[in-house]
């Protein structure tokens, strides 16, 4: 699965990081990082995650279309 | 048949039976791609680039990716249409003949258009003596290929790293190497990190917060040349003050380089700021005309901003390769009125020693500012930058969830200094100078360029051909 986060959108709320903390972590009080490419085992999680976000700044790839 | 009624099925059949061909194949090519096919177009589209990879995200590579967390291929970026391209990937794109309407690549072959995309974007500027550079432990950081072997240099535990430039990759990957316990000293030109693109005031805050880390920084200091060992690997760097560093991992972040080369002698407004084109991403011409058939978006564009006194921009952020992609796909398959402008008030992130540093507008607009809310003290504070008492940019440490308000201020014009918001004030809220360093002096370039109003200015290229 590959994911991105809008980190100009992401204000810190860290609900992510409560909901995959394996995929999301906090550097200091706001700088988030992220796995961008989690394990399909976790997407259930990530996809809580990106719905939790006060923001809405997780973006989940939404297609399989990959170069062949 | 009305004109209209002429007008709409034009568009109708360009977007069945065009020819799309996008070159640059990250976010911005990317993202264009999709907008493209979410506007309803259905015809062939060809995304070319020079790298071998899918289009992956870059913002990753200097944090989590040097760290050692994410490998350095988990950065695909994910996608939110299906495109159904045709991809030509790791063959660089060499030419652009606007006559015949065909893109040359560097395998010879002649990719035809009938609309061209260019999203070439940036690359990492080289330490400038070859042989040098060429000495092994010398890196650069842009690529997930350059972000791959950085990160195994680091995991090898060097004795020490010295990073030369401390613009914001430059000290992320500062931070980072404290992260991980490894001596750096970052050398920087100028007064302070980030000076470039935040001032001074700003930059020396930053500054505390390297030494603070254990960076040894160094500031006013060139590096005067890099030496190697019998194998061929670097082991010593020689500073303009007469010091000289062991060291075994040199990283020069230096800024980016325009990729623009490929453009030579096609007739577009190409130069060492990028492609000029209009706020819809339409290119113009060498002669300031706008084409009808070529594109720019990302970081190779360079437009003119409303906010900005219509002085054009450079800008090399996240959200401009993603809006200005979106803006420059949907004017490619339209027709006005039905243009749209990328006005993006622009914004950017930098994680580093545990601070989120964010910003909106353009700081090097700006000449004065003022802090506004929090405490500096604690790394977590609002200041304001203002340009003939108007409100241009703002920065926040760690006090990220403000910017949205100050951004609304800038989008009005606001006075400056901007009205105290209720809260948080600190002590001192007088304006005082921003301490940008003058135009031309070497130092980390700022993310985003004002290029000026005419090509001239800043010493912008503009190359006349025969």
């Amino acid at each position: 699965m590959q994911i991105v986060v809008d980190l100009n959108r992401c204000q810190g709320y860290a609900q992510c990081v409560f909901l995959a903390h394996e995929v999301f972590r906090l550097g200091g009080e706001e700088a988030l990082t992220y796995e961008p490419n989690p394990d399909d085992a976790r997407l259930l999680q990530v996809e809580r995650a990106a719905a939790a976000c006060p923001v809405q700044a997780i973006v989940i790839g939404r297609s399989e279309d990959v170069t062949p | 048949m009305t004109l209209q009624a002429t007008l709409s099925e034009l568009v109708r059949d360009f977007k069945a039976n065009g020819r799309i061909v996008i070159v640059g194949a990250s976010l911005a090519g990317l993202r264009a791609a999709e907008a493209l096919r979410e506007e309803g177009f259905t015809g062939p589209l060809t995304i070319i680039g020079d790298e071998p990879h899918e289009p992956y995200d870059r913002p990753p590579l200097s944090k989590q990716v040097l760290k050692g967390w994410v490998a350095a291929d988990h950065t695909t970026l994910p996608r939110l249409q299906a495109l159904d391209a045709d991809w030509r990937l790791g063959v660089a794109a060499t030419g652009l003949d606007r006559a015949t309407r065909q893109v040359r690549l560097a395998n010879g072959e002649q990719v035809p258009f009938d609309r061209l995309l260019i999203a070439t974007g940036t690359r990492a500027r080289q330490w400038p003596d070859p042989t040098e550079a060429g000495l092994q432990g010398v890196y650069t950081l842009r690529s997930r290929d350059d972000a791959a072997r950085l990160q195994q240099a680091l995991a090898a535990r060097p004795s020490r790293v010295l990073i030369i430039g401390a613009g914001f990759i430059g000290s992320e990957m500062a931070s980072i190497c404290r992260e991980l316990d490894i001596p750096v000293t970052v050398a920087e030109r100028g007064p302070a990190p980030l000076a470039g693109a935040l001032g001074a005031v700003i930059g020396e805050i930053a500054a505390e917060m390297q030494r603070d880390g254990g960076v040894d920084l160094r500031c006013g200091v060139a590096v005067s040349s890099l030496d190697g060992d019998a194998s061929g690997h670097v082991r010593r760097a020689r500073l303009s003050d007469g010091s000289t560093l062991e060291v075994d991992v040199v990283v020069a972040s230096l800024g980016s380089i325009r990729n623009v080369e490929w453009l030579e002698g096609s007739g577009l407004a190409a130069g060492v700021w990028g492609v000029g084109c209009d706020a819809g991403g339409r290119a113009f011409d060498i002669n300031g005309v706008t084409t009808d058939t070529v594109y720019v978006a990302g970081d190779v564009a360079r437009a003119p901003h409303v906010l900005y006194e219509y002085q054009f921009l450079a800008m090399e952020h996240w959200d401009n390769a993603v809006l200005g992609a979106k803006v420059a796909a949907h004017n490619m398959v339209n027709v006005e009125p039905g243009y749209r402008p990328n006005l993006l008030l622009p914004g950017f992130w930098s994680g580093q020693f545990g601070v989120n540093i964010k910003s909106v507008g353009v700081p090097p607009f700006g000449d004065q500012i003022v802090f506004t809310q929090g405490s500096v003290k604690d790394r977590r504070f609002a200041a304001a930058y203002g340009h003939r008492g108007r409100m241009v940019a703002a920065v926040t440490f760690n006090q990220g969830r403000w910017l949205e308000y100050y951004a609304r201020l800038i989008e009005q014009s606001a006075p400056f200094p901007p009205p105290p918001p209720g809260w948080d004030r600190p002590a001192d809220m007088k304006p005082m100078p921003a301490e940008f360093p003058e135009p031309g002096v070497s130092t980390a370039f700022p993310d985003v360029v004002l290029t000026g109003h005419d090509p001239n200015a800043r010493s912008a290229e503009f190359r006349l051909r025969h």
